[in-house]
């Protein structure tokens, strides 16, 4: 991987002193993260940490509770509030792959990709399903357009519902767990999707305990340990020698495994 | 057989067909009827059942049946069916009080309503032609039953303010120059006429359309009305029922709260009273000189019913979605409207297919309720055939042909459901 400079890319997501409670469990205990255009960060951490609930609070499928989240769209700092306005224009740049994929099951994979640039984005339909083809083609699996998400395997589910994400054309994506769900050796075809459009210089958070993956794509990992950042840096760093108790533990037991 | 092989895969392993399972008609009968002394026993007794009620219905619809008679004491000559009383009394039964040189208008506004449905029923009909059908369908329906309908220019005129202030909203982003212009002149010329009509400078003309003689509700009957009060029922209660469910699942306390407050008080009374509030205690609240169509407010009263109903199906529909679906959709950035209207309910309602046919299927008879409150509709009709005292004696025969009408239509919607099941779920199956 090529050295960048990071330091001279402009933020596109900070977050300040972000606090987040469950009834009386506090899940997000005051995290500060700031993310530099087209950076790469994995994220882990043992079950239970608040990984998915951090990510999820970027596009504001979790609400936080306390201390401010924002993300620059085309240049432009927007906050997330209540407000519906700034929720909507960060969902557009935000796109999302979960662990389950989700995909819609009575929308052919075609239908999928093309439904939110034609309502939300309000693209031609050609349009977008030139773009939806296009995408299919990068993931590989264009002659699975007309087919239902439930005729499809995992792996290629997955590249699906990353195909679908990308068709919003966002500038950031967050990935939650997209391989845990799979079996082992549809594992490699989904990194290999995601290691490609990093390589294009998307702006990335992942969830993940491949830790291939972070070694090579990560420009920094964070390791998370009940709700809180417990460290963080570049991978070479981060996995040769961890200075926290707790991240040495967890690095231990998800390496020895 | 052969053919199999020469296709085979490149590798060369020769295809293997599955063994047959094709006993004959005597191996089946052997596996699935006689497997054993007990199974025999008890396919022998079954069968010599039927046999004896085949015959015995035989003999007593068919055989010794009248067919012809002038009273029904010529029918009491033969053992049989009297079915001249169905003859005599079919066009009563269909059609109640309507005029009987009229008679044609009902039986052609039930063609009509069967076509309509016949029509809405095909899945590549669900899109803008649904909107023209029923308009078009129903006008025909209540011309023919009405005989005259008296159109207000003001309501033509509010239609397109409605159509063009919708097209507007909804094709905003889609539509070119000359449909958004065309959207806006509907508006317009909508918005000028209502406002000048409320300010009394144009008169309320209502344009006649009367080519036959008026006929009031009062003397509507029979099928014609058990179809009317379903079909026009279930179509407003369907999308009543399914706002009520969304509204039920709403975040915002006071839509739930009246929502919720409305299914359990109209769950938590039984139909008949609701027909008896619209038709005896719904005017003693209205002002006077307001004075609602009996006819109307029982149709009003079924769809309250009916909408209720629909909504707790519904909900159960919206409840078995994945919390990743709602989450994905919101992810991408749909709103509320976009979400519900593409994501949530095509997956919802396809699942509550069989519960919501089934309630469908449940008010179709339910309809009968309103004989309670002296409207007649088909089973009422029925009843009133009987009262004739040159024809009693014979309730069987016109029970049975009611039983048989109501049988067609509900078994007509089950069949539907396993039809529409299937349809739906085409390639999305697991
Ligand atoms: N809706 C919720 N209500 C209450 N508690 C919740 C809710 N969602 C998550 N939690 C709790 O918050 C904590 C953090 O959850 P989160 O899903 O963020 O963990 P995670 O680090 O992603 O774990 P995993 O690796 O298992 O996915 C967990 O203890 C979980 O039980
Ligand atoms: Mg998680």
């Amino acid at each position: 991987m090529a050295v960048r400079n990071l330091d001279a890319a402009p933020t596109v997501i900070e977050l300040d002193q972000v606090n987040k409670w469950y009834g009386q469990f506090h899940v997000l205990t005051d995290i500060d993260l700031q993310v530099k255009q087209s950076e790469k960060i994995v994220i882990c951490g043992p079950s239970g940490s608040g990984k998915s609930t951090l990510i999820r609070c970027i596009n504001r499928l979790e609400e936080h509770q306390a201390g401010t989240i924002a993300v620059s769209v085309d240049g432009r700092r927007i906050e997330l509030t209540s407000d519906v306005k700034n929720v909507e224009a960060i969902r557009k740049e935000v796109g999302m792959v979960f662990q389950s994929f989700n995909l819609f099951p009575h929308l052919t994979i075609l239908d999928n990709l093309t439904l939110a640039p034609i309502w939300v984005k309000k693209m031609p339909k050609k349009e977008a399903e030139d773009i939806a083809m296009g995408l299919l083609r990068r993931v590989r699996i264009p002659e699975q357009a007309q087919k239902y998400p439930g005729q499809l395997s995992g792996g290629q589910q997955q590249r699906v519902a990353i195909a679908r994400a990308l068709c919003m054309r966002p500038q950031i994506m967050l990935f939650d767990e997209p391989t845990s769900a799979l079996d082992p050796e549809m594992v490699k075809e989904v990194l290999d999707v995601m290691i490609e459009l990093a390589g294009e210089g998307m702006t990335m958070l992942v969830v993940t305990h491949e830790m291939g993956f972070a070694r090579s794509v990560a420009d920094r990992v964070i390791f998370m340990d009940r709700g809180e950042i417990v460290e963080q840096g570049p991978p070479t760093e981060f996995f040769a020698n961890p200075r926290n108790e707790r991240t040495r533990t967890f690095l231990s037991q998800i390496l020895h495994h | 057989m052969s053919q199999a092989t020469e296709a085979g895969p490149a590798t060369a392993r020769p295809a293997r067909l599955p063994p047959t399972t094709d006993d004959g008609f005597v191996g089946w009968l052997r596996k699935n009827l006689f497997s054993s002394i007990g199974n025999s026993i008890t396919t022998i007794v079954v069968v010599a059942f039927l046999v004896w009620l085949i015959t015995w219905f035989v003999d007593w619809a068919l055989l010794h049946a009248t067919f012809r008679a002038e009273t029904g004491k010529d029918c009491a000559k033969s053992s049989g069916a009297c079915w001249a009383l169905i003859g005599e009394k079919f066009r009563y039964i269909f059609f109640g009080s309507f005029p009987y040189e009229q008679h044609w208008r009902p039986l052609f506004a039930i063609i009509t309503m069967i076509a309509m449905l016949l029509l809405s029923s095909d899945r590549r009909m669900w899109n803008w032609r649904l909107a023209v059908i029923w308009p078009v369908g129903s006008f025909i329906t209540f011309l023919l039953m009405f005989g005259q309908i008296h159109i207000p220019v003001t309501l033509i005129f509010l239609v397109a303010l409605i159509a063009g202030l919708g097209g507007f909203l909804l094709r905003r982003d889609v539509a070119d120059q000359g449909e958004r212009v065309a959207y806006m002149a509907l508006m317009a010329i909508g918005a000028v006429y209502l406002v000048l009509r409320i300010l009394g400078v144009l008169p309320g003309l209502a344009i006649p359309i009367a080519p036959f003689s008026y006929v009031e509700t009062g003397l509507w009957g029979g099928l014609a009305v058990t179809m009317i009060l379903a079909t026009y029922g279930l179509a407003f209660a369907f999308p009543y029922g399914i706002l009520l469910a969304l509204g039920r699942r709403s975040n915002l306390p006071l839509i739930r709260g009246l929502c919720v407050g409305f299914i359990e008080l109209i769950r938590g009374v039984p139909l008949i009273s609701l027909l008896i509030m619209a038709s005896l205690m719904l005017p003693l609240f209205l002002p006077s000189g307001m004075n609602f169509d009996k006819f109307l407010r029982a149709q009003v009263a079924v769809i309250l019913f009916a909408g209720a109903y629909i909504a707790e199906i519904v909900r159960g529909g919206l409840q078995s979605l994945p919390k990743g679906q709602f989450e994905a959709a919101d992810a991408m950035g749909l709103n509320y409207v976009q979400k519900t209207v593409f994501i949530v309910l095509p997956q919802a309602l396809r699942v509550v297919i069989p519960p919501l046919i089934n309630t469908f299927i449940g008010f179709f008879k339910d309809t009968s309720l309103v004989l309670i409150i002296g409207i007649f509709d088909f089973l009422s009709t029925s009843n009133q055939a009987l009262v004739d005292p040159l024809w009693t004696g014979y309730p069987g025969e016109v029970y049975l042909f009611a039983a048989a009408v109501y049988f067609f239509f509900c078994f007509s919607m089950s069949r539907y459901s396993k039809y529409l099941e299937r349809e739906l779920n085409k390639g999305t199956q697991r």
